[in-house]
């Protein structure tokens, strides 16, 4: 059966990863090669890495990041962050990436996500939308969540299936870092409408906040960020807790034979 | 050696990276005559069925293909390398492979199924293989596609796995070896199946 994909995030500022990671030992928290093989080594089913400044200066260092991760990291990984053209992507994929993410562009331009898919093939090309309560729906912000767009977000999330993307990083910005759970209307209502898979992001805190986003969130994937950072659960843990509520999810052979923490 | 064909489809260096992590000798070569004299052969691919033989037939790798096989050199097809092994495929028409597997290539046509597969599935062993050896029955790979292999010979499929439909997920005929999914992108298990193919004696 296929599993249910659980994704750290890690937000990455020239070359180095911000707001740093509490894991006990390590030799450099900013190093994202270091905690990328940390979370490999914890069966993480894939990651994100977002440039969160994203200026061109730093776009060399992201792309030397990928290529470095590419050379030892063998699950698949995302580089999203500020990219606009399809030189953007294609240098990102050349470096080593499996998948790009693309969201303020995607609505400014959405012909790059038809382009993208085009040339990269689906697989390649993630949809991120940042969505915020409005009256009885949701809106798609741009701009890290600077900017409203008048959007609809589940008219968004069709017509980014439509033109090709090979998948959706919904954020919801109203739980966004509160840790009281996904939003699940939203996601649900995405995943419904949608073929492609959806990854639900914004709010996750306990292993019940991930429960119900895989399960009455339809979500197909979760992702998040400090409470894997900050040791409130590991991956093993969460995803052993999924294992006993019967949410189909990777366990590596180690993890079957370890019942720890 | 192990030999990665470059037809124009697709990425390869993150294939490359899974060899040489290991320590893997191999060289992505783009020209037929440097498929002479290979250990093992490995054909990528991702994207569409018609595209990626087309552009199989354009590098003019079909017939040194068929020959390096019919001589015995271990095969193995990634992805849509898989699919190019076999007589046909349904996506976008009605599309010749190169028929060295027997069977078609289909749409995933469970109800309700999102579709391409994205993800981890696990794929359970039918028998023994040198390509399988040391990994655990039921581990899982990392899949993207749209369309399975539909064998014509039920004991060409050596791993199955299951979509809405239960497809076969590793195939082997002979010194042809096919995986659907990706084994750059698998991990320990896909790094292994790597370095097992490596292992591969000619037939």
């Amino acid at each position: 059966m296929l599993a249910k994909r659980i994704i750290p995030c890690l937000d990455i500022k020239a070359g180095r990863v911000v707001k740093g990671v509490s894991f006990v030992d390590l030799r450099d928290a900013g190093d994202p090669l270091e905690l990328a093989m940390r979370y490999n080594a914890q069966s993480a089913d894939e990651l994100v890495f977002l440039d969160i400044t994203a200026s061109h200066e730093n776009r060399g260092l992201t792309l030397e990041l990928a290529a470095r991760l590419a050379r030892v990291l063998f699950i698949p990984f995302t580089i999203g962050g500020g990219l606009s053209t399809l030189e953007d992507i294609h240098n990102i994929v050349t470096a080593g990436a499996d998948k790009v993410s693309i969201n303020t562009a995607a609505v400014t331009d959405p012909g790059l996500i038809s382009r993208g898919a085009e040339r990269f093939g689906s697989q390649c090309i993630v949809v991120a939308m940042d969505v915020k309560r409005e009256g009885a729906g949701w809106e798609v912000y741009t701009h890290g969540g600077r900017r409203p767009t008048g959007i609809d977000a589940i008219q968004w999330a069709e017509e980014v299936a439509r033109r090709g993307a090979g998948e959706i990083l919904l954020t919801s910005m109203d739980q966004d870092g509160q840790q009281n759970g996904y939003d699940l209307a939203v996601t649900s209502a995405i995943s419904s409408r949608v073929q492609i898979p959806v990854i639900a992001s914004g709010g996750g805190g306990t292993i019940e906040h991930f429960y119900q986003a895989l399960t009455a969130g339809k979500a197909d994937a979760v992702l998040a960020a400090s409470v894997f950072h900050f040791g409130q659960m590991t991956v093993p843990g969460l995803k052993r807790a999924l294992h006993r509520k019967g949410v189909p999810v990777r366990l590596t052979p180690e993890m079957e034979h370890d019942n720890g923490g | 050696m192990i030999v990665i064909i470059d037809y124009n489809v697709g990425n390869l260096a993150n294939l490359k990276n899974a060899l040489d992590y290991q320590g893997l000798s191999n060289r992505i070569v783009t020209r037929p005559e440097e498929l002479n004299g290979a250990d093992h052969i490995l054909l990528p691919g991702v994207g569409a069925f018609r595209p990626a033989m087309d552009q199989l037939r354009e590098a003019e790798m079909e017939a040194v293909v068929r020959e390096q096989v019919a001589a015995g050199v271990p095969f193995l097809g990634v992805c849509v390398g898989l699919q190019l092994l076999f007589d046909e495929s349904e996506e976008d028409g009605r599309h010749q492979g190169l028929g060295l597997l027997s069977g078609r290539i289909v749409r995933f046509a469970g109800e309700g199924l999102k579709v391409p597969q994205i993800g981890w599935n696990q794929v359970a062993w039918q028998r023994e293989d040198p390509l399988i050896e040391g990994i655990a029955d039921h581990s899982y790979f990392y899949f993207v596609h749209s369309y399975r292999a539909a064998v014509a010979n039920p004991q060409d499929a050596l791993g199955i796995a299951e979509y809405g439909e239960d497809f076969p997920a590793v195939v082997r005929h002979g010194n042809v070896w096919g995986v659907q999914f990706h084994p750059e992108k698998s991990q320990d298990a896909g790094l292994r199946l790597l370095k097992n193919f490596a292992g591969i004696r000619p037939a």
